[in-house]
């Protein structure tokens, strides 16, 4: 049970102390310093709990690796030059892929949000197609285009570009009818409605339904390049698995977790600032 | 009356739904003469929204004849000035750029786009608050951008859907001072939706009582008070008289409602 508050004798300001009810509300504001500190305290905890795990040898190394031996590995690694290598592969290839992916999708996304026609012909057809696992289209797409870049960029197309159309859809679509019906009642044409109304009023939420399918497209990404590749930070971690390389699989995990929380943070970042004017002051 | 400027007639409106049919409207029989102010009051679902938005031009009709300046209207157009519940200003655009936006689409020229958009905030007492979104408004200052933004291209007439409704006591009260403020000064044909029956025996010249669904105009109710109208005309008894009146209309309809929800549950 919680002590009970205690009173401040003779309206004595009482000492300034945290008020541990406040946290404990939803979703009750914490300041930015709070939040990077109560992130880099998880992250920390987990790396203590990794150190202790193998320093103790509670689990082989070749499961797991000490941090530290990760950590050389990764050194090794960069100082090769194959890290940076493996690295401009692929963000070449999800950048294009998931270009690709996005400026297909953004025009059908919009149409089909827009007309029901459309949607009825387009809907249907990408949620049949989006429940198809991506990875059963990985050999697929090596017999239709071999293993090169291209086949990458399909495979991150595959993977996206369904789920996209569905995202932008909907963001379209929770457009404010009356924003809709005030365009009619100053006889803007349709087509004006569509870029001067509905497109600026969907558009931050398209950039976050961006935001979350270029997470995907990571994923889809590595998983081509685990199949078959000769280059990519999928292909090197298949090949240090045939080789028992423990250590190279976490250095080039923790690269895929650092870069995916780099994009998504500058994501965020550009959304904050492409739409100040959603942030009262 | 003065001649009418709106004239509704034989307006009847029934919604298909997935149950049945739902008629909202059973012939609406109601005329707003030039530059008169006639608030619609009815028990909430009784079809006075879906009623302005035919006049709006938002919503098709089943039958009847709705005509401003024995003009039948068929669609949306910049004759009628309309003002949402819902705040409806665009978030990407600051105060002035909401007004600008609907000059700009009025085809106003651009040179004097800036000039008309800052007399009408001034109007509505936002001068100073150009250049602020919407986001960093407060929902009274909000509507009062619609409001400018909805008189700046000089409407005909203005239809507003229970534009205070979201507003808190105090806030409404004073866009009532304002809004009758502007329109005694301007005079401009209005058409307003409310179920407060106070705000409109305030602001209008005649009260039309609506029915409960389907709705017709039950009553309507010459408000006879001098003008201009403070708030201090609320306390006096000629108010009063005609706000009970009102009330007494409306609550006939209301306990209607009840007494039929009711017969269902039994």
């Amino acid at each position: 049970m919680p002590p009970p508050p205690e009173p401040t004798a003779g309206g004595r300001p009482s000492r300034p102390r945290p008020d541990r009810r406040r946290l404990r509300a939803f979703g009750a504001p914490i300041s930015t310093a709070e939040f990077v500190g109560v992130a880099a305290a998880v992250f920390a905890g987990l790396a203590f709990a990794w150190t202790a795990a193998t320093a103790l040898g509670w689990v082989a190394p070749l499961f797991l690796p000490s941090p530290m031996r990760v950590i050389l590995r990764f050194n090794d690694l960069a100082a090769s030059g194959k890290l940076v290598d493996d690295t401009t592969v692929s963000v070449y290839r999800i950048t294009v892929g998931f270009l690709i992916s996005t400026l297909f999708a953004l025009p059908i996304g919009i149409l089909i949000g827009c007309y029901r026609n459309w949607e009825a012909a387009i809907e249907p057809l990408v949620d049949f197609i989006r429940y198809m696992p991506v990875v059963a289209f990985v050999p697929l797409t090596i017999l239709w285009t071999g293993t090169g870049d291209i086949q990458k960029f399909l495979i991150i197309w595959i993977g996206t570009f369904f789920q996209q159309v569905l995202l932008f859809m909907d963001n379209v679509k929770s457009v404010p009818r009356d924003f809709v019906n005030l365009g009619r009642t100053l006889e803007m044409s349709e087509t004006r409605i569509l870029i001067r109304i509905v497109l600026p009023s969907a558009m931050p939420a398209i950039w976050d339904s961006m935001r979350i399918s270029l997470g995907w497209a990571w994923t889809w990404l590595v998983v081509a390049e685990l199949v078959a590749a000769t280059s990519g930070i999928g292909y090197r971690i298949t090949t240090a698995q045939r080789f028992f390389q423990t250590d190279t699989i976490f250095a080039y995990l923790l690269l895929l977790g650092a870069l995916g929380l780099t994009t998504d943070q500058a994501m965020k970042l550009a959304h904050r600032r492409l739409f100040r004017y959603l942030r009262a002051r | 009356m003065a001649a009418p400027k709106l004239v509704i007639r034989g307006l009847s409106k029934t919604y298909q739904t997935d149950r049945g049919d739902v008629p909202a409207l059973a012939g609406v029989d109601l005329e707003v003469g030039e530059n008169e102010f006639v608030a619609l009051v009815g028990t909430s679902g009784c079809g006075k929204s879906t009623l302005l938005s035919i006049v709006a031009g938002l919503e098709s009709m089943d039958q009847g004849v709705v005509a401003i300046d024995d003009e039948p209207i068929t669609a949306p157009g910049l004759d009628r000035g309309v003002v949402f519940q819902t705040y409806t200003l665009l978030p990407w655009l600051t105060a002035e750029g909401n007004v600008a936006f609907a000059l700009a689409a009025a085809g106003c020229k651009p040179a004097e786009v800036r000039v008309i958009a800052r007399e009408q905030l001034a109007l509505v007492g936002l001068d100073g608050f150009e250049q602020a979104y919407p986001n960093e408004l407060s929902g009274g200052m909000k509507q009062r951008v619609a409001i400018a933004r909805a008189l700046s291209y000089r409407p005909r007439m203005l239809l507003m859907d229970e534009p205070f409704g979201a507003l808190d006591a105090l806030t409404r009260h004073h866009m009532q001072e304002l809004l009758t403020r502007i329109w005694e000064r301007h005079r401009l044909t209005v058409l307003f939706i409310t179920h407060d029956v106070e705000e409109a025996v305030y602001l209008s010249d005649r009260v039309a009582v609506m029915s409960n669904r389907p709705g017709r105009i039950k009553q309507v109710v010459a408000i006879d008070l001098p003008r201009p109208r403070r708030y201090e005309l609320l306390s006096t008894p000629e108010f009063q008289r005609l706000h009970r009146a009102v009330l007494d209309s409306i609550r006939a309809e209301s306990i209607q409602v009840a007494q039929l929800g009711r017969a269902l549950e039994r």
